[in-house]
């Protein structure tokens, strides 16, 4: 862990390129897997997130809480959800707050079904987030537009350009600038938010967005932002317009 | 809770092999990995899967702590007469799942 700590700062202090958005075509992490997990995500029978989704079909269908309302019985078919996860983080016009998708469906289950959430990452919340984005999966990601989302989006590229943690890294220091290249031989994605949630080999199970910024904070050893905070939401929605016409995958499987 | 994902042709024709893909959602705590406070983990696993075409055994698999969580087993099954395909997963801490698929032959 030393090593890799002190090879990250390395790389960081040797080139004096200044953080910038990537260069050249967008890659989707999808392409810098070796073929073997290529295949994984291609094939939903082999895709473990795909154990997720099916929970999630029978979350959606089932009735909960005071209300005894089930998903389905306001949003019909789980087909009315295509296109929904491309868009979000948007408004959620109820608070008049940017808010993303996993926030809205966890407010639909205070206020609508009048049950408690899930706990962030749980089974549960990650199997209907993941069955929602599996319905827009194969379409381009087309950011909700706004006055609302302009803030939201320069807040989260100000976080992205920001330096945190005892290592003192920005996102963009690595995922701009140094996208491609290989850190204690890994590559470095350019950090799309194309799949999510998605089946991470290295966690052996589904896990949002959050989880996986959470993840890079901890790598340059900064305190992670708490599940649900403003600066994921802020984060996530630069994230979707620096990707914006990409290809959804969710949900997809990663190393 | 435990719902696999089975794949498996409704059709085939008889004798030839056609492939059987199951998935399963299961954590495979493999009993050697300390806990949060320095305390082994339980061993959790699924220990064996069967399956039976038309009654007959047809694929039996022991499972180690060393296959990774959300075990996927891919095998091939040829079939001389129609029949229903019986997958059993059973396991430690009393796990049991089964999943059932009718197959037509010619």
């Amino acid at each position: 862990m030393k090593r890799l700590g002190a090879f990250v700062l390395a790389a960081a202090c040797a080139g004096a390129a200044p953080a910038q958005t990537v260069d050249g075509p967008r890659r989707s992490g999808f392409a810098d897997m070796g073929p073997a997990l290529q295949a994984i995500q291609k094939d939903d029978l082999a895709n473990p997130a795909m154990l997720s989704v099916a929970l999630g079909e029978t979350l959606w269908a089932e009735r909960a809480g005071a209300a005894a309302k089930s998903c389905a019985d306001c949003h019909g078919d789980a087909a009315s959800m295509r296109g929904v996860a491309t868009r979000y983080p948007a408004v959620d016009p109820r608070t008049g707050a940017v808010a993303t998708l996993d926030a809205r469906i966890a407010g639909c289950r205070t206020e609508y079904q009048q049950v408690p959430p899930p706990p962030p990452e749980s089974p549960a919340r990650l199997a209907l987030l993941a069955f929602v984005s599996r319905q827009s999966r194969g379409l381009p990601i087309s950011p909700a537009a706004g006055p609302g989302m302009d803030e939201a989006a320069a807040a989260g590229e100000r976080l992205w350009r920001t330096r945190f943690g005892q290592l003192d890294l920005a996102c963009a220091e690595c995922h701009d600038a140094r996208a491609g290249a290989k850190l204690a031989g890994i590559t470095i994605p350019q950090a799309h938010p194309t799949g999510y949630p998605l089946y991470r080999s290295e966690w052996q199970a589904v896990g949002s967005l959050e989880r996986r910024i959470r993840n890079c904070m901890t790598g340059i050893r900064a305190e992670p932002f708490a599940f649900g905070a403003r600066e994921h939401t802020a984060l996530e929605t630069w994230l979707m317009r620096r990707a914006s016409g990409m290809e959804w995958e969710a949900p997809a499987v990663r190393p | 809770m435990a719902r696999p994902l089975v794949s498996a042709p409704a059709r085939v024709a008889r004798g030839e092999s056609f492939e059987v893909k199951a998935l399963i959602a299961h954590p495979m705590e493999t009993g050697y990995r300390p806990g949060e406070n320095g305390t082994m983990l339980a061993r959790d696993i699924v220990r064996r899967l069967v399956c039976r075409f038309a009654g007959d055994l047809v694929f039996d698999m022991t499972l180690s702590p060393a296959i990774a969580a959300n075990p996927y087993v891919a095998f091939r099954v040829r079939a001389m007469r129609a029949g229903a395909l019986e997958l059993e997963w059973t396991g430690d801490n009393g796990f049991a799942a089964a999943h059932r698929v009718e197959i037509a032959v010619g």
